[in-house]
């Protein structure tokens, strides 16, 4: 019951942002079951349908539902967007750590480490990855390619906190009552960083999710698959908006403003809420 | 001359929380009057209101504090209530900080520190002379012209807490509020600044209130001490008397707390 | 003397962050399933260029120069890393032969500046003076839709406002160019305000983006530096409102934006180039995506090494002006 603790007295935007990402993950993980045929398949429905009762957003000028279309794309982006995040916390978690922990030349060289991922940008590495091998990444490809780029931001957090921690007076008397590293770690260390993980990692699946988009709104990411960028760079590829065809454009951007504005409200939210309960303690 | 006439003080307007409990006392010009008593005494919240800052919801609920000042270079008389002290800020009224390491802009030079918030009788001139008279006036009581260049973070507690004494001071208020001037210092500074303090009380000839727990301090300067507790003065007058033969409970209890005081009260004025 | 030392550190750190992104850069095509060097001269030859046997030797020897890939892994490495950082030479563009294509990336490198710090600075200024003043009293009615309105522009990516952007006022409303042509004849006021009027929409996708995010951070910089002693001292002294917001409030609340800065423009241009794609603003941006479209690994490999040392030579930058604008690091 500590984890529902933590909701006491939270701000109104991790509701609303809880709120918000709760129905987007609702509509990509359990909708996609129920689409009547493979929406990515050319000419399941009638082409260019104004939305109407059986297609609820319409069709594209390929004869695709985009109701289903976008579940498709919703479950796709979200899959790569958790994927992302959580080998970027997981790795970030365990070398922020080690690296506010241990101190000294490891310290040393994983700080410069971060520093230097932090500041080489990831799109064009992406772009080039895409170049080379012939025109598209597959998405597993650009998830671990995201996951090594994207660790450094918990990693830092983590090591900051990791590093206060050290001082605290509790950790000591930990230390000197004969609990081993580990026990410290798991036991007073991480209840400490989990807020702020979880804000990071919140953040993480928003930019591993545009990042991917980014690739795909110019045509680089994975053809095979609908994402939400892939979505935009078909209907603008299509000619959709010469046809006015407005809602086939429209329907991933709504989606991604809603869900990232969603996670935004969600990440800060938690990070308020870390730093109030920190304060507090 | 302040007269504060039965005056209550607290804070929220819906749901008001006294903190000052109908409290009667006079400020005389030419005189140091301390105000003692531990945190949460009303000690801080009555200089507020004498001092007018009625921010952050503290408000007077009844009673009236009336501020008279004469100022000895125009001989022009200023009679208004504290709430509207707020026009003689840095002006007829000025106060001096606890000189913790925020109190001053961390991103200004003191000099400009200085400047900011003089009255414009002060600021006219060029910058050149002001600055000039300003490094002598801090030369008076032993800082370097140099600290005027500094930045906040370089001066030592005792440095900053000098430099706000003289900020106070440098416009010839007829009334100084000092809050806890003195605490977190080292008792040698401690000695240095509330000296200066005297100094300048004695040369300005107007009205000096010291509020502080460390009743240490009265002894050594103020003439006239109020003892608060619980919102309320639970004794009052000159500070030699107090200490020589207190009459209510609670200052037995505070003066006996303290330790053994050797040697002579300071005698400020002649 | 301090600073002097921290200055030579933050070179250091410079050089091996620069040296370690071409090592990334090095090693992505070997990492590749495709030979680069065939892959991309299929590609040529897919554009229906002719060639005869001679110059594909030519050019293949040129893209193994190119990619460093004779001689030993130690002795690419080393030959890469040299000829980046010392010469500054990717050889000649294949797509527009025989241009170099440093020449290329530096016609390219102002209009990608040029954007970015205009629009980034204005943002900054609006975002400043909106934060500010939302910061100040930010339990007021404006204070908190202003609010609302920046969190709910800050996570939207440059690319999808400028795709928004661009459907509105060059689709539904024809109002701006769809695509940027810049007329006029060189240092004429026709030529000033065609690149005005074509980068506006590019510009407007990252303003008012990078706006929203500093609404959110000097707002929140400013509710909490309204509480210092420092700013109660001010008020008490009688200083008004003004003086204290620009003279004690803002100057501490942008400090801290510094180094958020640096850590914040890989995203920043990360963005800017897919906004210029989207407009064809012929920006690095531009050129990235017509290395790819035409197989141009020369450009390719120039426009992005430079991209990451733009990037990690602009937050270099900001880490060095950081001490020279806070007086607590200068004057110690």
């Amino acid at each position: 019951m500590r984890f529902l603790k933590f909701f006491e007295n939270a701000p109104f935007r991790l509701y609303l942002g809880i709120a918000l990402v709760a129905l987007f993950v609702l509509v990509g993980v359990i909708l996609p079951w129920f689409a009547p045929s493979d929406p990515l398949t050319w000419y399941t429905a009638p082409r260019n349908q104004n939305p109407s009762a059986t297609y609820l957003l319409g069709t594209t000028s390929l004869g695709q539902d985009i109701f289903w279309l976008l579940t498709w794309a919703l479950r796709n982006s979200l899959i790569l967007g958790l994927t992302v995040a959580f080998f970027s916390t997981v790795i970030g978690v365990f070398l922020g750590l080690a690296a506010g922990y241990a101190g000294g030349w490891v310290d040393r060289v994983l700080s410069f480490l971060m520093d230097a991922l932090l500041c080489i940008p990831t799109l064009p590495i992406l772009i080039l990855m895409a170049a080379l091998f012939g025109g598209q990444l597959a998405l597993p490809i650009i998830g671990i390619a995201l996951a090594l780029f994207n660790w450094p931001y918990p990693a830092r957090q983590v090591r900051a906190v990791a590093l206060t921690m050290r001082e605290r007076e509790f950790i000591n008397v930990a230390w000197f009552s004969g609990e081993s590293s580990v026990r410290i770690l798991v036991r007073h260390i991480f209840p400490y960083i989990a807020g702020w993980s979880a804000a990071n990692f919140i953040n993480t699946v928003l930019v591993g999710i545009s990042t991917e988009s980014a690739l795909a709104v110019i045509g680089l990411s994975s053809a095979q698959q609908a994402t939400l960028g892939t979505m935009i760079y078909w209907a603008i590829n299509y000619q959709a908006l010469l046809a006015e065809r407005y809602i086939w454009v429209g329907a991933p951007v709504v989606a991604i403003v809603l869900m990232f504005i969603g996670l935004f409200l969600v990440s800060s939210g938690l990070s308020m809420q870390s730093a109030a309960r920190r304060m507090s303690v | 001359m302040i007269t504060v006439d039965t005056v209550t003080v607290g804070y929220g307007t819906t749901a008001f929380v006294k903190a000052v409990d109908a409290v009667t006392l006079t400020i005389n010009d030419n005189e140091i009057l301390g105000i003692a008593g531990e945190s949460g005494s009303g000690k801080s919240t009555l200089m507020r209101a004498i001092y007018g800052d009625f921010s952050t919801g503290l408000r007077i609920a009844g009673g009236t504090v009336t501020g008279r000042f004469e100022d000895e270079r125009t001989g022009v008389v200023t009679e208004a209530q504290s709430r509207d002290f707020g026009k003689l800020w840095w002006d007829q009224i000025s106060y001096i900080p606890q000189g913790s390491m925020s109190v001053l802009n961390p991103l200004m030079r003191v000099e400009k520190q200085v400047v900011d918030g003089l009255p414009k009788r002060e600021r006219e001139g060029d910058r050149a002379a002001l600055r000039a008279r300003i490094a002598k006036f801090l030369e008076g009581f032993g800082l370097h012209e140099s600290v005027l260049d500094a930045y906040p973070h370089q001066l030592s507690g005792g440095m900053r807490q000098r430099v706000l004494v003289a900020i106070a001071a440098f416009v010839n208020p007829r009334l100084i509020l000092a809050d806890e001037p003195t605490t977190a210092l080292d008792v040698v500074v401690q000695k240095k600044i509330l000296l200066m303090m005297v100094e300048i009380q004695r040369r300005l000839r107007n009205s000096l209130v010291l509020v502080s727990h460390d009743l240490g301090v009265h002894y050594q300067i103020t003439d006239r001490l109020a003892v608060m507790h619980r919102g309320k003065i639970v004794e009052m007058g000159p500070t030699a008397e107090i200490f020589a033969n207190p009459k209510h409970e609670y200052t037995q209890t505070l003066i006996a707390s303290l330790p053994r005081i050797d040697g002579e009260r300071r005698e400020a004025r002649a | 003397m301090r600073l002097l030392r921290y200055i030579a550190g933050r070179l250091v750190v410079y050089l091996l962050v620069v040296v370690f992104g071409l090592t990334v850069l090095f090693f992505v095509p070997r990492l590749g399933p495709t030979d680069p060097i065939e892959a991309m001269l299929a590609k040529v030859a897919s554009q229906g260029a002719y060639m005869d046997a001679s110059q594909v030797d030519r050019l293949r020897e040129s893209l193994a120069d190119t990619f460093g890939l004779s001689g030993t892994l130690l002795e690419q490495y080393w030959a890469f890393i040299k000829r980046i950082l010392l010469t500054g030479d990717f050889g000649p563009s294949l797509s527009m032969y025989p241009t170099p294509v440093m020449e290329l990336i530096m016609n390219a490198l102002p209009w990608t500046f040029g954007l970015l710090l205009t629009s980034t600075l204005i943002a900054w200024v609006l975002g400043n003076f909106v934060g500010l003043l939302s910061g100040w009293k930010p339990e007021g009615t404006s204070s908190r839709v202003m609010e609302g309105i920046a969190i709910c522009l800050y996570p939207i990516p440059y690319y999808i406002l400028a795709l928004v952007l661009s459907i509105l006022f060059s689709y539904v409303w024809k109002i701006f160019p769809l695509t940027t042509t810049i007329r006029g004849a060189p240092w004429s006021w026709d030529l000033v305000t065609s690149i005005l009027w074509n980068s506006f929409l590019p510009g407007a996708s990252i303003v008012i983006v990078v706006f929203g995010w500093w609404v959110i951070s000097v707002k929140a910089q400013t509710t909490a530096i309204k509480e210092e002693e420092f700013v109660r001292y001010a008020r008490l002294k009688g200083l008004g409102d003004g003086r204290i917001l620009t003279h004690y409030v803002l100057p501490n609340a942008i400090l801290p934006q510094i180094t958020f800065l640096a850590l914040q423009i890989g995203l920043m241009f990360n963005g800017s180039l897919i906004t210029e794609i989207l407009f064809d603003y012929p920006g690095l941006g531009l050129l990235i995506y017509s290395a790819v479209l035409q197989g141009d690994f020369n450009l390719l490999m120039g426009t992005i090494s430079l991209s990451v040392i733009a990037v990690a030579t602009a937050t270099m930058v900001i880490d060095l002006i950081y001490p020279l604008i806070d007086p607590r690091i200068r004057h110690r």
